[in-house]
């Protein structure tokens, strides 16, 4: 039981941490809804048809990363470019 | 090729998702590549409760449409690096899972993952059926209370008629995860006996997860609670349960009954 609350006291509480996950969630969900689509997600897709306008993407060598932010979110797309791809749309 | 599973139990609220979560998290921190996959189309919440709500790119449905390859769906545990989540849509409703679909996704996993762990939607709908569909084992979710136990016989039911094994004439192998088990009411004598919830589904006990602060300050830091705190009890009762899972011959305790003489003195004299 000691060690019981001595684990209890030791760590920190969990409910800001529930709160702030949620308050994050939340706003990025609420633009989405509200027609405002998801930003983040609406740059993911142009991005992709604008390079895929230029060469033919492969969809195995194409990695997308998003991180939603309180303050700031951030997109990363990795796609690997082959020498010859100009040549393949053309 | 990798086991799928099915965690279900048609009553919502009694441990699915955190059970998911914390079964694929603890196969996984033994060295096993597991992906958990969320069914629950519209209402997802396993990647919240795995921490990587912010992270999410593509989802189930999307792979389903076409509009994503399976690889860049599935986002990957930063803290254990064998485990991945694949997450349901928000946006879309669960008429866009098919059939073909899922199967499709499904035999994928299996070929890349050695457990796929798939969690079911409560009730009895196309999201429920189909998370069960390809299962080769299924984990029936249930808390030692009336409803609950009610609506786990109806989904043992579906598991013997509505899925693939059951359709080709195959034994379908099931488990109860009792979970939300409190000590102090089961004390009291006011919470069905563990006996009697085994008795009434007469599936094999997989584990008896105790109720828990434990389980929830882990969804409350986003974290699977046998990576949240690996000596807790919910998180002791979760490893044992994929012992048994495996196939280890290992006795269930019931949280609350390791009593000393006097505990169980006076635990005879209350009941």
């Amino acid at each position: 039981m000691s060690m019981n609350l001595f684990r209890l006291f030791s760590r920190p509480r969990s409910a800001p941490a529930a709160r702030e996950r949620l308050q994050v969630l939340l706003a990025h969900e609420r633009a989405a809804a509200g027609g405002d689509a998801d930003l983040l997600g609406k740059l993911r897709d142009e991005i992709l048809r604008a390079i895929s306008k230029h060469m033919q993407i492969d969809d195995d060598k194409v990695s997308v990363r998003m991180e939603r932010g309180p303050q700031v979110s951030t997109l990363a797309v990795d796609i690997e470019i082959p020498f010859d791809a100009g040549k393949k749309a053309a | 090729m990798g086991k799928v599973i099915v965690v279900t139990s048609g009553k919502g609220g009694v441990g699915k998702t955190t059970s998911s979560a914390a079964l694929g998290a603890a196969l996984a921190q033994g060295g096993d590549k597991v992906v958990v996959v969320d069914f629950d189309v519209g209402l997802r919440n396993l990647d919240l409760v795995m921490g990587a709500e912010r992270r999410v790119v593509y989802d189930l449905v999307n792979v389903i449409q076409g509009e994503a390859k399976l690889t860049q769906a599935l986002i990957r545990d930063k803290r254990v690096e064998t485990l991945y989540l694949l997450p349901a849509s928000q946006t879309r409703d669960k008429d866009n899972l098919t059939a073909e679909g899922v199967a499709a996704v499904i035999g994928a996993l299996k070929a890349n993952f050695d457990w796929v762990i798939c969690d079911s939607p409560a009730g009895i709908e196309r999201g429920a059926t189909l998370a069960m569909r390809h299962a080769d084992i299924a984990i029936v979710v249930t808390n030692p209370e009336v409803s609950s136990v009610r609506d786990s016989d109806r989904i043992i039911g579906l598991l013997d008629s509505k899925t693939l094994k059951a359709e080709n004439g195959e034994r379908m192998e099931k488990h109860l995860l009792l979970t939300r088990y409190d000590p102090l009411r089961a004390e009291r004598g006011d919470m069905l006996k563990v006996d009697d919830v085994l008795e009434i589904l007469s599936i094999p006990l997989l584990g008896i997860i105790p109720e828990s602060m434990d389980v929830l300050r882990a969804s409350n830091i986003g974290s699977p609670v046998t990576l949240a705190d690996q000596g807790s009890a919910p998180a002791i009762a979760y490893f044992d349960a994929i012992r048994r899972l495996k196939g280890e011959q290992l006795p269930v305790t019931v949280p609350g009954e390791k009593r000393g003489f006097f505990g169980k003195f006076f635990g005879r004299k209350a009941a």
